[in-house]
């Protein structure tokens, strides 16, 4: 087998496993200045490296949309899928068999995840395919500009699209209710929190879900909206066309959050959220417990942050299939194809 | 054949049908099977259908055997002996014997018997049943159905001993089950003996014309054709009538794929729907395994998006669609070739599928291996179009063979090979300049093995790309590679018959019913035709050849509208006036009277000149033909019929 061919230059800081974090980086991103996703890829980016993960023992996957563009932007050095609106979670199920000691990172949105792809995402996660699986929540659609998703709040009134009728769909009780053996839920401006919540959902065997509120700053920004799809019009540019936003200032925590803080944060649009860091002293290995206190979160209108559910025990999908410890990947025909003689007997059996 | 032109007393041997009309969920399958096995063992052309509907229990259903001396086994359409079991059918099955024909009923249903051109048959099958003491009382209406097993085998001549070793291949030799259905057939047997007098002409005798042969439905045969293929991964959604596919996987990879460590090489999963199906089973091709999923119509259709993403993206994956009647839910229990022009550009925008069309239970086992070589060289979606009456009816068939070819696991790049390129590739990069590219795994642990596979536009190195010399770089060379894909694909099957003055092309389950319409066409009509048998798309030369050297080809299709000739017209437009479309679907399989009939129809006797003009030709070939061979093999023979070759 091949050595690993060292990348890093001279001076160049390198990890446990003699690699630089130019290693773990993709090609620059094509998403807006200040969009929420950047700054997850960056702490996956972050995570990785110092987890002294292999980049060629990851594979990426995600749907569509500009949450699913972004694995374009990290590791360029692991192997990738970027497949169809909301089936994701399909791909990955049976992308990772090729190589079982493989561990999934998957992309998407609350369009890709909470809408089209609902039924495939509860789907792995009953089955617990071993991957992080996160989902990067703006409350919209990014790349079709701008209608609601189905975790937009209810009563929020966007240009175009009017007031959102319905009650937003959580993404965290969702998962829970299927099984799954992780869940996190976890703010883009909050990325210490963020690459907290990655490292242990990599480390975790089986599906690890992460909902990571991902602020849009052009289209959960009503002003900007207007004035984009203005824009967008006069000029008859393509519609994603990013040069029509004006770079804004990615949303930050000035400080951050202790256990059990409340502390609320102004989006672009000028409206709020208010995150709640999980208390010291909650258990995240209650099921019950967890959808009681997300609960509880929603009627008082917090967006609960940290790790709410976790089942460590639990086999992962392809452990269950009981393998051979030679990745599938690279059997031979003398593993695959039965024998000459086998024929014969299989013939008699035919009637 | 036309009964009623022979006297009552004259035999008809090894060439009639045996209907079984059923209530569905009555557990008469046991006893139908022991019939065709019993008469499969006895060295007699055989094959048997379930015409079936689509409900559990309750609806009339039919099974029906049809026994013909010749070797022609495709469906007929006349029904010599009915057996009737079903009061709810009894009327319509009263009515549909053929005159001179044989009706069996079983003498609890209370009905008018209407008819005095044929021989009827009461079966005291309740009566008997009662008698047969070491029956359970929970198995009663089971083993009931094995009584009319014995009262026709003692009126046609079926042997008994094969019937007890039908049971014992049936019940894999336990005791216990054998001699219970026994005792109930041989009682059934007895009765008949000594209280019905024979009167119609129908009898079975013993031949050799199965010596070597097997039976076997198309599902189980495509199945063990790709584990012979080295298959890895599955996934699949329940649906008639390609589940028993997936499910004949379930029951022989752990016997063809056993390990001493008792560890798997493989993996089979029921997924939630198809659009999860077809997603994971790309997903297992493009993480470097032999996948394949296997669906029917409805299946298909939710499949589409999928099957797009993996002809642009160039996954590998192979789809099985045994094919039932549609549009929508359909029928879903009957059979048809309706999916075919569907799959040839299965997906948006400009897009062609690699199809593959097995013609027989042999051709299901060798297409699911060669299936998954022709996908992997060609990395490219490869349909399988095969259909309920192949998939689930049982047909006689040559034996599997073993395949003599190693797995082609097509253009693909590891450690090693990347270092000798050192690191020079491209996904999408046409080095061989075949359009078929070059391709990596994961787990590949080069630094440069990578790549991020997407069904968005993208270069030759699999980077997003919306330049448009790129994009029209990259679909010309997906057109160039479906040209190279002639070259993979199976060829089509031509068989001439001499003097012929028609062509008639055909695929799928329907080649036997052509083969004998052939025949009949020649016996009854003076129509000579050559066949040929397209296998897959895309069309090679041989199919232009054919089409260019008749003056009419007659388009066979198990579909309302043609699609096979619809494609051929497309291919070759040139040559669409000498396409005649030969196109029916009722969700029946397909017979050789409709075939023949559909020909006839539309069939124009040659003007006088060009029919001597054609006997000169065979004249001319016949001469030159003996010059040439004298020395060498008789000429092959025309053979009207390929089921009967050992
Ligand atoms: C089958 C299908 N339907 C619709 C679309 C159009 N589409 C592209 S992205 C998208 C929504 C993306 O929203 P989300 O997943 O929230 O991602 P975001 O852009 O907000 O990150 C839609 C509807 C598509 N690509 N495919
Ligand atoms: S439109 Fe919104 S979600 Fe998409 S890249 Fe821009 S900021 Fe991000
Ligand atoms: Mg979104």
């Amino acid at each position: 087998m091949t050595d690993i061919l060292p990348m890093a230059g001279a001076n160049v800081q390198v990890n446990a496993v003699g690699l630089s974090k130019n290693d773990y980086r993709g090609n620059p991103s094509t998403l807006c200045q200040g969009c929420g996703h950047n700054s997850i890829s960056n702490q996956i980016i972050s995570a990785l490296y110092e987890m002294n993960i292999q980049p060629d023992s990851v594979a990426k996957f995600s749907g569509i949309g500009c949450s699913s563009k972004s694995p374009t932007y990290f590791l360029n050095r692991s192997f990738g899928f970027n497949g169809l609106h909301g089936r994701m979670p399909s791909v990955a199920t049976g992308g990772l068999f090729g190589d079982h000691t493989i561990k999934g990172i998957g992309v998407s949105g609350d369009g890709d995840t909470a809408s089209i792809g609902m039924g495939q995402f509860k789907h792995a996660v009953r089955r617990n395919v071993d991957m992080v699986y996160i989902v990067e929540n703006n409350g919209v659609y990014g790349l079709t500009k701008g209608q609601f998703s189905a975790t937009a709040e209810v009563g929020l009134s966007l240009k175009k699209q009017g007031v959102n009728q319905y009650l937003p769909i959580d993404i965290c009780m969702e998962a829970i209710a299927s099984n799954a053996t992780f869940v996190a839920r976890s703010f883009a401006g909050n990325p210490k929190q963020v690459k907290e919540l990655l490292k242990a959902a990599l480390a975790h065997n089986g599906i690890a879900v992460l909902d990571i509120i991902s602020p849009c700053v052009t289209f959960n920004n009503q002003e900007n909206a207007v004035h984009s799809y203005t824009w967008g019009k006069d000029h008859e540019a393509p519609l994603h066309e990013i040069s029509f936003v004006p770079a804004r200032q990615e949303i930050l925590l000035e400080a951050d959050m202790q256990d059990g803080e409340i502390r609320e944060v102004e989006l672009h649009d000028g409206s709020t959220i208010v995150l709640k860091n999980l208390d010291k002293d909650y258990n995240p290995t209650h099921r019950w417990e967890a959808l009681k206190m997300l609960e509880e979160a929603q009627r008082e209108n917090w967006l609960i942050t940290g790790l709410i559910y976790v089942e460590p025990s639990k086999p992962s999908l392809t452990d269950t299939y009981n393998l051979v410890d030679t990745p599938l990947n690279r059997l031979t025909d003398e593993d695959l194809r039965p024998t000459r003689e086998s024929i014969d007997k299989i013939n008699a059996m035919m009637f | 054949m036309a009964v009623t032109k022979n006297s009552k007393s004259s035999r008809i041997v090894n060439d009639f049908s045996i209907t079984v009309g059923t209530v569905n969920g009555s557990g008469s399958s046991t006893a139908n099977n022991t019939i065709l096995r019993a008469l499969f063992k006895m060295g007699i052309p055989v094959s048997g259908k379930n015409l079936f509907p689509s409900n559990i229990q309750g609806l009339p259903t039919w099974y029906t055997i049809r026994v013909n001396k010749l070797g022609f086994v495709a469906r007929r359409d006349e029904r010599e002996i009915i057996i009737a079991m079903n009061p709810n059918s009894f009327a319509r099955d009263l009515a549909d014997v053929q005159p001179g024909g044989a009706f069996f009923y079983a003498d609890d249903i209370k009905q008018p018997i209407t008819r005095d051109d044929i021989t009827v048959y009461p079966m005291p099958i309740k009566q008997l049943i009662r008698e047969q003491n070491d029956l359970p009382a929970n198995l009663r209406d089971l083993v009931s159905n094995m009584i009319y097993v014995g009262v026709l085998a003692q009126m046609i001549g079926i042997d008994l001993e094969m019937i007890r070793s039908a049971l014992t291949f049936h019940f894999k030799g336990k005791e216990k089950p054998i001699t219970l259905n026994y005792d109930a057939v041989v009682a059934g047997a007895e009765w008949a003996r000594a209280n019905l007098e024979k009167k119609d002409p129908y009898y079975v005798e013993p031949m050799d014309k199965t010596h070597g042969m097997i039976m076997a439905d198309g599902n189980t045969a495509g199945a063990i054709g790709s584990i012979y293929g080295g298959l890895q991964f599955t996934a699949w959604y329940p649906i008639t009538p390609a589940s028993s596919l997936a499910e004949s996987l379930n029951e022989y990879l752990p016997m063809l794929r056993k390990r001493e460590d008792g560890k798997h090489t493989y993996a089979v999963l029921q997924a939630e729907d198809e659009l999860a199906a077809i997603g994971m089973t790309i997903g297992a091709a493009w993480s470097g395994l032999r996948s394949m999923t296997s669906t029917s119509g409805p299946g298909l259709s939710l499949m589409t998006e999928f099957m797009g993403l993996a002809y642009y993206a160039e996954v590998p994956v192979v789809v099985w669609d045994v094919q039932r009647i549609g549009p929508s839910t359909g029928l879903p229990t009957r059979t048809s070739q309706g999916d075919l022009s569907f799959s040839a550009f299965m997906g948006h925008g400009d897009t062609q599928q690699v199809i593959l069309l097995p013609g027989g239970v042999d051709e299901c086992f060798e297409f699911g291996w060669k299936s998954l070589d022709i996908a992997e060289r060609l990395q490219t979606p490869v349909l399988v179009l095969s259909d309920l009456d192949m998939g689930m009816n049982q047909w006689m068939s040559k034996p599997f063979e073993y395949p003599e070819t190693p797995l082609d696991r097509g253009k693909v790049l590891w450690e090693k090979d990347l270092e000798e390129l050192k690191g020079n590739w491209g996904r999408y990069l046409d080095v061989d300049d075949d359009g078929i590219t070059y391709r990596t795994f994961p787990g590949n642990k080069h630094p440069l093995a990578a790549y991020f596979l997407r069904g968005t536009g993208h270069d030759e190195y699999a980077k997003y790309s919306e330049e448009v010399p790129v994009w029209l770089r990259n679909m010309d060379r997906l057109k160039k590679k479906y040209e190279t894909a002639k070259k993979y694909v199976p060829a089509p099957v031509v068989r001439n018959m001499r003097g012929a003055t028609i062509g008639i092309i055909a695929y799928g389950s329907t080649e036997s019913a052509v083969d004998e319409a052939r025949y009949l066409l020649d016996k009854e009509n003076g129509i000579k035709a050559d066949f040929l048998r397209v296998r897959a798309l895309p069309f090679n030369k041989d199919v232009k050849k054919f089409i260019e050297k008749h003056d009419v080809t007659f388009v066979v299709d198990m579909n309302r509208d043609g699609q096979m000739h619809q494609l051929l017209t497309l291919e070759y437009p040139a040559s669409a006036t000498k396409l005649v479309s030969v196109a029916y679907g009722d969700g029946m399989p397909a017979s050789a009277k409709w075939v023949r009939e559909g020909i006839l129809a539309q069939y124009k006797k040659p003007t006088a000149a060009k029919a001597a003009a054609a006997k000169k030709v065979v004249k001319a070939k016949a001469a030159s033909k003996s010059a040439k061979t004298a020395a060498k093999k008789p000429v092959k023979k025309a053979a009207p019929k390929k089921s009967a070759k050992k």
